[in-house]
């Protein structure tokens, strides 16, 4: 991988069991992929951690907000890294949440409420949430430098 | 999920014996604080030295304890926070809310 001139391409497709305890598992595929990308300036150690969070986050907050989700077959989650662009697409056949219904932590008064929500808005580029009949997708996208 | 208890002078520590506090653990660990207080053990340390990661749950567990404790006119101090640990109270700005030392020992000499 040393000295390529393009980005490799990272696809990872898995499907966990809609169980907090498998959320370890989740963070360290987060962790995993920001080793393996190639060209990242930036601090790969935090990249991992943030990456680790957001995933964490996405997946207690569809178990938080899921119903029926043992019948559902787990949740779908995909982390594709393609040119300089990191996506994460989190999908569930839950009830599913608005995005914009949950207002910004106050973080001078704070309840502990909405930290989950404000680190996945906060460590991503772009965050959008979409429901269909086909179920619920949250993703997540970061650019690379 | 593994915590270690110790009484020094008059703190309770609890060492957070794991790497992760996240929300798998964090409602078994929200628990055994709950319980410390009500038994009047309200000034608490913990001690998250192994802790690598946390989470907006544990972050809220960590923060309702803190206001448990300051409502029985007791304390709930942190240290040996990893790096990456701290930058998310940095990002939050829970640090300014908590008391923060580095090391046990210097917790103790404040406590």
């Amino acid at each position: 991988m040393t000295g390529s001139n393009y980005q490799s391409r990272v696809k990872v497709d898995v499907v966990i069991p809609t169980n907090t305890r498998f959320l370890g598992l989740v963070g360290s595929i987060g962790e995993d992929v920001a080793r393996e990308i190639d060209r990242y300036s930036g601090d790969r150690e935090v990249l991992g951690y943030n990456l680790n969070l957001v995933l964490t986050e996405a997946m207690a907050n569809v178990i938080a907000h899921g119903s029926n989700h043992r019948r559902n077959g787990g949740i779908k989650i995909s982390i594709h890294v393609q040119e300089n662009e990191l996506l994460i697409r989190v999908k569930d056949k839950g009830k599913g949440f608005d995005l914009k219904s949950v207002p910004p932590p106050d973080l001078d008064n704070p309840t502990g409420g909405g930290l989950g929500l404000f680190f996945i808005k906060t460590l991503m580029d772009n965050v959008q949430y979409h429901q269909a009949k086909s179920g619920n997708v949250l993703e997540m996208r970061k650019q690379l430098r | 999920m593994n915590l270690e208890l110790e009484e020094i002078k008059n703190a309770t520590i609890l060492r957070i014996k794991e790497k992760r506090l996240d929300a798998h653990n964090s409602p078994e660990f929200k628990d055994r604080m709950l319980k410390l207080l009500e038994n009047g053990n309200v000034n608490i340390i913990i001690e998250m030295s192994e802790v690598r990661f946390v989470d907006s749950s544990g972050l809220g567990v960590l923060l309702s304890g803190f206001k448990n404790a300051a409502s029985l006119k007791g304390g709930l101090i942190l240290t040996g926070l990893q790096s990456q640990v701290k930058s998310m109270f940095e990002l939050t700005r829970l640090h300014r809310v908590f008391k923060i030392y580095p090391t046990l020992e210097e917790a103790l000499g404040q406590d």
